[in-house]
C-alpha cells in the first residue's frame, strides 16, 4: 500500500510542475473553457439535476426524485407519440441524409474541378440558406395555388387540394422531405474534402492487384482510408437528425395535427416555454440527450470496426 | 501545411455504364436541391398575377420588381425599419464571428501544439459536445442568460456562439498539420506563445479561419434571437422574414423576396471562401 500511497504522490506531484509550466496554455485556453463551462456544460448539470425536481420558475426547486420520468414513461402519451415520431425520423434522415452525403459527395468527386466547385456550391446551398425552406411550405401550401397542387389538379390526378400539412400522413413524410433537403451541410463537405486526400497511389496499386471497377475500389479502399472522416460526419448528422423542431414547427405549425409532427424536441419546448414545468421539461431533455450521445457513440463504436 | 488538392478525377476502373448512371443521378439530386431555391428565386420576380396563376408557373413570364417594392413599403411601414432589424442582424454576426475566432484560435493552438495535463479531458468534452444538439439545453441556458441579466442583450446571442464547438474542433484538427520545426525555431528568437499564434500560427490557417467565418457568420445570420430577444428594436432579420411570412399567401411575393435577400449573403460568402473550406475540412477527421 505504501508504494501505491508513494506512486501517487509522485505522479500528482510531477502533474502540478507540467501545470505550473504550462501556465501560457492554460491562459491561452482560459476564456473558452470558461464560456464553454457556462454555457455547454454548465447546463447539462443543470438539466440533468432539475430532472428530478418540480420548479415553476416561480418557487423554488422541489425534490421529486424519479417522478417526472415515471410520468413521462407511464402517463403521458403525447410523450409515447413524440418519442415513437422522434425515433422513426431519425432512423430515416440519419442514415439516409448520412448516405446521400457520402454518395453525392462520391459522384461529385469524378467531375473536373470547375463542375465540382459548381455542383458542391449547388447540393450545399440549401443547408446554409436559413429559412428559404420555408418555401417548401409555400410548395406544399393547401391550396389550389400551392405549386404542387396546382400542379397535381392541372394533370387531373387529383379533383381537389390535398392539405398536405394537415393531414396526418403526409406530416411526417414532408417533414422528413424537408429536413433530407436541408441536411447536406457539413458532413458533406467533409467527405468532399475526405475524397481528395485518399492517397492516390493506393488506387493505381489496386488496380494492379486487380481491383475491377469503381464499387470494388469504393469498398476496399475508399470507404476504409475515409474512415476517420465517415466518423465526424456521422457525429454532424446523427445529431441533426434528433434535435428535428424548428423544421417541423415552421412546416406544419404547433401542435400539429394528431401530433403526427411532434418530436420530442417539440415535447420539450411546449413543456418549458409553454407551460413553464421546468423539471418535467427538464427530464425530457435529459433523456433526448443520452439518446443523441449514445446513438452516436454507438454508431462510433460500429464505424471504428469498418475495414478491419 | 500546404494540402495538395487533387486536380484530375482519376481514370482507372471507370466504365462508361457507371458513368452515366452517376450523371443521372447527380442530375436528379441537383434538380431536387435547386428546385426551393429556383421557386424562390422565380416567385421573387413574379408579379402578383403569375403569383395568383392557376395552374400555377414555375418560371416567372414577366419579371418585375414589385415583390421588392412591396418590401421596402411594408418595412417602411412596420413600426420598426428595416434597416434596424439589418443592422442587429449584422451586429451580431459580425461581432459573434470576430469574438469566435480570436477565441476559438486562442484555444485550439495549445490544444493542438502544447501538451498539459487536462487537455485531452477538455477536447473530449468538446467533441462530446458536438454529438448533442444545442437545443437540448435551453431551459438552462435562459436561466443562465437571466442571472447574467443578459437577457434582452444582444450579449445573450453573440457570447455564447463564441464557443460555438465545431469552430474549435476544425482550428485545432487544421493546427496540427503546423510542423513543430517552426514553432521551436520562433520559440529560440524568443518569441512569446501569444507572438506565435497572431504572427506565425494564425497567417498560416487562413483556410481554417475562414472555414470558422463561414459556418458562424450564416448560424448567426440565420439567428431569430429566440427568446433571448424579445424587445421589437433587438429583433433580428429572420425573424422579421418570419412575421411576413406569416401574413399568408398574400405575401408570397414578398415572402420570396425576402427569401432571396437572406440567402444571397451566407451563399456569397460560401462560393468566395470553397476552395479553403474544402482545404480545412480535409483535417476535420475523427480519429479513434
Amino acid at each position: 500500500m505504501a508504494s501505491y500511497a508513494a506512486y501517487f504522490r509522485r505522479k500528482l506531484n510531477l502533474t502540478w510542475l507540467l501545470m505550473k509550466r504550462s501556465k501560457v496554455s492554460y491562459l491561452m485556453i482560459a476564456p473558452y473553457v470558461l464560456l464553454f463551462f457556462t454555457f455547454t456544460v454548465l447546463p447539462v448539470i443543470m438539466s440533468m439535476a432539475l430532472s428530478s425536481t418540480y420548479f415553476n420558475l416561480l418557487e423554488p426547486p422541489r425534490f421529486i426524485g424519479w417522478q417526472n420520468y415515471q410520468r413521462l414513461f407511464l402517463e403521458d402519451d403525447v410523450f409515447l407519440i413524440a418519442v415513437k415520431n422522434t425515433f422513426l425520423f431519425a432512423a430515416i434522415t440519419g442514415p439516409v441524409s448520412y448516405m446521400a452525403c457520402f454518395i453525392f459527395a462520391w459522384f461529385i468527386n469524378e467531375l473536373s474541378p470547375r463542375l465540382r466547385a459548381f455542383m458542391t456550391l449547388l447540393f450545399y446551398a440549401p443547408s446554409i440558406s436559413g429559412n428559404v425552406y420555408m418555401m417548401w411550405q409555400l410548395m406544399f401550401s393547401g391550396d389550389s395555388y400551392g405549386y404542387i397542387n396546382g400542379m397535381l389538379l392541372k394533370y387531373g390526378f387529383i379533383s381537389e387540394p390535398i392539405l398536405f400539412l394537415k393531414e396526418p400522413q403526409y406530416i411526417l413524410p414532408i417533414i422528413i422531405l424537408v429536413q433530407l433537403w436541408l441536411s447536406l451541410g457539413t458532413s458533406f463537405l467533409a467527405f468532399i474534402a475526405g475524397l481528395q486526400v485518399v492517397d492516390r497511389s493506393l488506387y493505381e496499386a489496386a488496380a494492379v492487384d486487380g481491383i475491377r471497377n469503381r464499387w470494388q475500389e469504393l469498398w476496399f479502399i475508399t470507404l476504409p482510408a475515409m474512415r476517420s472522416f465517415l466518423m465526424f460526419g456521422a457525429v454532424v448528422q446523427i445529431t441533426q437528425s434528433f434535435a428535428v423542431s424548428s423544421v417541423a414547427v415552421a412546416m406544419v405549425g404547433f401542435p400539429s395535427t394528431d401530433y403526427a409532427g411532434h418530436t420530442i424536441m417539440t415535447h420539450l419546448m411546449d413543456y418549458g416555454s409553454i407551460r413553464f414545468d421546468m423539471g418535467y421539461a427538464s427530464a425530457i431533455a435529459t433523456i433526448l440527450f443520452l439518446v443523441m450521445i449514445g446513438s452516436n457513440k454507438l454508431v462510433q463504436r460500429f464505424l471504428r470496426t469498418l475495414g478491419d | 501545411m500546404i494540402m495538395r488538392l487533387r486536380l484530375k478525377p482519376h481514370k482507372i476502373n471507370r466504365s462508361l455504364a457507371g458513368n452515366a448512371m452517376i450523371f443521372t443521378m447527380l442530375a436528379f439530386g441537383a434538380v431536387f436541391m435547386a428546385l426551393p431555391m429556383v421557386y424562390a428565386v422565380n416567385n421573387a420576380f413574379k408579379p402578383l398575377d403569375e403569383i395568383f396563376l392557376f395552374p400555377p408557373r414555375f418560371l416567372v413570364r414577366n419579371p418585375t420588381l414589385d415583390n421588392f417594392q412591396d418590401l421596402m413599403n411594408l418595412m417602411a411601414n412596420s413600426w420598426v425599419p428595416f434597416s434596424r432589424y439589418f443592422f442587429n442582424t449584422m451586429l451580431i454576426a459580425v461581432l459573434g464571428t470576430l469574438g469566435h475566432i480570436v477565441l476559438a484560435s486562442m484555444a485550439a493552438y495549445p490544444l493542438a501544439k502544447h501538451k498539459f495535463p487536462g487537455a485531452k479531458l477538455i477536447f473530449s468534452a468538446i467533441v462530446l459536445s458536438l454529438m448533442f444538439a444545442g437545443e437540448v439545453t435551453a431551459i438552462p441556458n435562459y436561466m443562465i442568460m437571466s442571472w447574467l441579466g443578459l437577457v434582452n442583450n444582444y450579449a445573450a446571442v453573440i457570447v455564447p456562439a463564441f464557443v460555438f464547438p465545431l469552430g474549435l474542433f476544425l482550428m485545432k484538427q487544421f493546427m496540427e498539420n503546423i510542423p513543430d520545426a517552426i514553432l521551436e525555431s520562433a520559440r529560440m528568437d524568443g518569441a512569446s506563445e501569444f507572438q506565435i499564434l497572431w504572427k506565425i500560427v494564425m497567417p498560416s490557417v487562413t483556410p481554417a479561419w475562414l472555414t470558422l467565418i463561414l459556418f458562424c457568420f450564416q448560424n448567426l445570420w440565420g439567428t431569430t434571437g429566440g427568446v433571448f430577444i424579445y424587445d421589437e428594436n433587438l429583433k433580428t432579420l429572420p425573424y422579421a422574414f418570419s412575421q411576413i411570412l406569416a401574413g399568408g399567401i398574400a405575401r408570397t411575393g414578398v415572402a420570396a423576396a425576402v427569401a432571396l435577400v437572406m440567402m444571397i449573403v451566407p451563399i456569397t460568402i460560401f462560393i468566395v471562401t470553397q476552395s479553403r473550406v474544402i482545404e480545412t475540412m480535409t483535417s476535420s477527421g475523427l480519429k479513434d
